[in-house]
């Protein structure tokens, strides 16, 4: 998947779904190899994008181990990582994305209704 | 080329590898466990970074091995930057492919925990920069920052002991660095992970003067050191100063060397002995350093190396004032073979002191070290760490066949040995410097007071700065007590005096005794000469009786034969 092309479709798309209250989202799924907790992020991420995200995102799936410079690149430590890399903030979201409303939240496709337990996020 | 590990023999089996840091190796008797990860903990800016990356640079630069550093704080460009100072060109070993620096950015505001995960990323990215260059040393700096990025303490432990096995399967040597924490040596009990050898540092200021201290708190098969070692960070990286780690077993030598006042030889019986300490006690003016600026300027004249330690007076002064008394220190600082240096017991802690004077001493490979004085040391530090400090100095400078002299002023009055006492046991040979004040004069006076292992003089001897020099004087001893300067000018003359009395006197009675001996010979010649004319008449008179008595026996008998005597 070449890098240019998102970039651009994505600023067309985020105009346009600035219109209609949606935006597009690139995604990029980091992980270890085919394990069971892989296999469950892809599975996770793939379900949350059809039914939230349709039509308006894209997921690019890097295995580490193939791609061992993207984790140096990404500045990724753990497995797998989901990066929002669009819209921005960027984010992270570690972990097998199975709690489904932190990644919901995380991607900024839920607000927060209640203050994160997590001490070390002051927002 | 180095040899890359160094084998202990007591300990067959483990491979240390060599830091390459001074004083590091010699503590840990060979380096770090080869293959193993060692943890490094201490507080903020006690050198943690500093250590670990010199065990990569000096692995690259010295031993050709390749080193991978994994920073967790600074960025390449900072560490490149922080190093450069020390004379390590960071980039130019990354071009030459001996170093790889990763900079793990954590960025806790960003990373959101959706389910369960691991540090696989790490191993990926670390194990990449491993096979990249075939790095056969790792530093990680400073882990811990992964606690404040992930919330799954449980996972990133778990991880962690996954890495540390990681990293001894991946046989590498790494320094791991943890910040100290209050109970535990690290604050996430990071030692409980890496078991083969945990160093502390630590950064502590006493009295407003900061001491780095180095202890090695276990290393796992290994026999070390046990001590605080205190370190230097300076212009040429990381020094551990092993000094405690002597023992008693230094070589001795019975080779004398000059103190340069050949009365004091004559003294000693023929000089300090070579590696000997002594120690030059005295209160304020009473010539320690003239006595220790001799000995100096004795050594150059040799041809020999001398360090010369000044806390009092700046090198021009030193000169300056030593020129008056004719000792031309200036010809050997500028040929080479003295080196000074001065500075202010108070710019540096005491073990700062030590070490520093262990690397000058290292560096300059002198014959001959001068202390000057050791009692300002005590500004800095009490009476008992000075002590100790000494004596690992003197070991040190034993060990190294360097014959050390150390000025101590007193104070006056009743303390005067206050001080010494304390340091003199450490001390070989002992000069006391002393004043005798009489008759409104103030005089210089040296005691030997004890000098190992040679027959020396008892006596007290006078000390004269001259324009000349420095002279000892014999001190007169009398019925009046020790007399100095004028009063024993004045008491010689005295003496001169009373002496030639005593000569003239003499050679009186020798003369009347002679005058009386001849007339006795005279009288006796008489009396001889008396007695053989009586011995003479004597013996006419008996020859006179004898020719009688025959004349009359002749008589006597023709008087027979003339009667026709019929009794014949």
């Amino acid at each position: 998947m070449s890098e240019k092309k998102p970039q651009e479709t994505t600023k067309a798309f985020e105009e346009a779904a600035a219109e209609q209250g949606q935006r597009y989202y690139v995604l990029r799924l980091c992980v270890t190899g085919i394990t069971p907790r892989s296999v469950m992020a892809i599975d996770n991420i793939r379900k949350l994008c059809e039914d939230h995200l349709k039509g308006y995102y894209e997921l690019e799936v890097v295995d580490l181990y193939q791609k061992p410079d993207v984790a140096a690149e990404e500045e990724i430590i753990a497995a797998p990582t989901l990066i929002k890399k669009s819209p921005s903030p960027q984010r992270k979201l570690v972990g097998d994305l199975s709690e489904t409303e932190r990644v919901l939240i995380g991607l900024g496709i839920h607000h927060r209704k209640t203050r994160r337990r997590e001490v070390h996020d002051e927002e | 080329m180095k040899d890359v590990y160094l084998r202990i023999p007591e300990h067959e089996g483990l491979i240390k590898c060599p830091s390459g840091i001074r004083g590091f190796d010699e503590i840990t008797e060979g380096g770090l466990p080869a293959g193993r990860p060692t943890l490094v903990v201490g507080g903020p800016g006690c050198g943690k970074t500093m250590l670990a990356i010199e065990f990569l640079v000096r692995g690259a630069m010295e031993y050709n091995d390749p080193g991978v550093f994994l920073a967790f704080e600074e960025t390449p460009a900072d560490l490149a930057k922080n190093v450069a100072s020390l004379g390590f060109d960071l980039n130019s070993l990354i071009a030459q492919k001996k170093m790889v620096i990763d900079h793990i950015h954590i960025e806790p505001t960003e990373i959101e925990e959706t389910g369960e995960y691991d540090l696989e990323g790490l191993f990926i990215r670390l194990g990449h920069a491993i096979d990249s260059i075939g790095a056969k040393r790792v530093a990680l700096d400073t882990i811990e920052v992964l606690f404040s990025g992930f919330m799954d303490h449980t996972v990133l432990r778990a991880e962690l002991r996954r890495l540390f096995r990681w990293l001894k399967e991946k046989e590498v040597t790494a320094i791991i660095t943890g910040e100290a924490g209050e109970r535990t040596f690290s604050r996430y009990g990071l030692e409980e992970y890496v078991a083969d050898c945990v160093i502390a540092l630590d950064n502590r200021v006493v009295n407003q003067i900061a001491t780095r201290r180095l202890r090695i708190v276990k290393y796992r098969g290994s026999a070390h050191g046990m001590d605080e070692y205190p370190f230097l960070i300076d212009a040429d990286g990381f020094s551990v100063i092993p000094v405690t780690s002597l023992a008693l077993d230094h070589e001795v030598s019975s080779e004398r060397v000059s103190s340069g006042i050949a009365r004091l030889d004559t003294m000693l019986g023929g000089g300090y002995y070579r590696g000997s300490s002594i120690l030059v006690s005295g209160i304020a003016g009473t010539g320690k350093t003239s006595v220790a600026a001799s000995f100096a300027n004795a050594a150059c004249a040799r041809g020999e190396r001398c360090l010369y330690f000044a806390f009092e007076e700046s090198k021009g002064q030193m000169v300056r004032n030593m020129r008056s008394i004719s000792i031309d220190l200036g010809r050997w600082t500028e040929s080479g073979l003295l080196q000074f240096h001065a500075s202010r017991p108070t710019v540096y802690g005491l073990e700062m002191h030590l070490a520093m004077m262990h690397k000058l001493v290292s560096e300059f490979q002198p014959d001959v070290v001068v202390v000057d004085p050791i009692s300002n040391l005590i500004s800095v530090g009490s009476d008992l760490q000075v002590r100790s400090m000494l004596t690992r100095m003197i070991d040190f400078l034993k060990a190294n066949q360097i014959t050390a002299l150390f000025t101590d002023l007193t104070l006056g009055g009743a303390s005067i040995e206050s001080t010494e006492v304390r340091v003199s046991s450490i001390m070989d040979t002992w000069l006391l410097l002393g004043y005798v004040e009489e008759n409104a004069e103030r005089n210089r006076v040296l005691n030997l007071l004890k000098s190992r292992g040679m027959a020396h003089s008892n006596q007290m001897r006078e000390f004269v700065l001259s324009d000349d020099g420095i002279h000892l004087n014999d001190v007169y001893v009398g019925p009046e007590g020790v007399l100095t300067g004028a009063a024993r000018l004045t008491q010689e003359a005295k003496a001169n005096a009373a002496a030639l009395l005593r000569t003239q006197e003499l050679d009186a009675r020798t003369r009347a005794i002679q005058r009386r001996r001849e007339t006795l010979e005279a009288k006796i010649a008489a009396l001889r000469a008396e007695y053989e004319s009586e011995l003479d008449d004597l013996e006419t008179a008996i020859e006179q009786e004898r020719v009688q008595q025959e004349m009359l026996a002749e008589d006597r008998e023709a008087l027979a034969e003339h009667r026709r005597s019929d009794r014949r």
